[in-house]
């Protein structure tokens, strides 16, 4: 077992006990900090998978900005909740075996497919995975129109919110 | 070097306990906490899969950044509808929120 390993064993541990207590702890303001965690464990993933940009975007979007308006939403609507009485569903085992379920119909899915164990090639050398990706968002040969319409999406929803959120009185 | 089953795995379960949040949470806030751990799973797979398929095809990191920006305006979207609703009918539990029941 490589070194490399080892560090992802221990990322995948934190990643999967920190979701587990965003969905379980009482109180949520702890859920999203749990969150915060979780998504930190991925934007080390996300470096492992020399995906650096990905990363630095992980960080500065999911941490910075959506955990953030979780934790506003939470402390706007803290009034009703005040962390007390069960915070599950009464049928709760069910969604549990629910989403057992799903994970072994995932895991008995990928097992059967050849590509599974495959390890991943080192990159070419010189190759610049950053720069590919920033040409490929802005090439009109590759996703220069997904992006725009996501920029478009993004605006959307800006306008959308504020309009939801906005205090009429 | 790890093999790609790991990621896949781990990506996998995380999507399962996001999948278990979503459905046994009481509050709109910590169900919209479950469907971002969903999207981070996905996130995971299209990452892993564009770095142990072909590294000179960008699609997978290009899809990430959309789920990315679909994730931020989901957020958005959804918690101004909770404050929203918090604010005229002063709950934010979704078993409460039967005004479109039929």
């Amino acid at each position: 077992m490589t070194a490399m390993q080892i560090f992802f064993l221990i990322t995948g541990l934190v990643i999967l006990g920190s979701a587990l207590m965003v969905v379980t702890t009482r109180n949520l303001i702890h859920a999203a900090l749990w969150l915060i965690v979780t998504l930190f464990g991925v934007a080390v993933l996300y470096a492992i998978l020399n995906a650096s940009f990905l990363a630095v975007v992980q960080v500065v979007v999911y941490i910075g900005a959506i955990a953030i308006l979780f934790i506003f939403a939470v402390m706007l609507t803290r009034k009703e909740m005040r962390d007390r009485g069960p915070q599950l569903n009464t049928g709760w085992w069910l969604n549990a075996i629910i989403a057992l379920l799903t994970f072994g119909g995932l895991f008995w899915m990928l097992q059967g497919w050849n590509g599974f164990s495959k390890t991943a090639a080192d990159f070419p050398s010189g190759y610049d995975a950053v720069g590919q990706l920033g040409k490929a968002l802005i090439s009109p040969d590759a996703f220069v129109l997904p992006f725009e319409v996501a920029s478009v999406l993004l605006l959307a929803a800006l306008v959308g919110s504020v309009y939801l959120a906005f205090n009429r009185k | 070097m790890i093999p790609l089953s790991w990621f896949l795995i781990l990506s996998a379960a995380l999507f399962s306990i996001g999948l278990f949040g979503v459905l046994s949470r009481k509050n709109a806030v910590a169900i919209l906490l479950g469907i971002e751990l969903m999207l981070n799973a996905v996130n995971i797979n299209l990452v892993s899969f564009w770095r142990y398929g072909d590294v000179s095809q960008m699609a997978g990191q290009v899809f990430a950044i959309i789920v990315f920006a679909v994730a931020a305006s989901e957020v958005a979207v959804g918690l101004a509808l909770v404050i929203s609703v918090y604010r005229r009918r002063n709950t934010v539990i979704a078993d409460e929120l039967d005004l479109m029941k039929w």
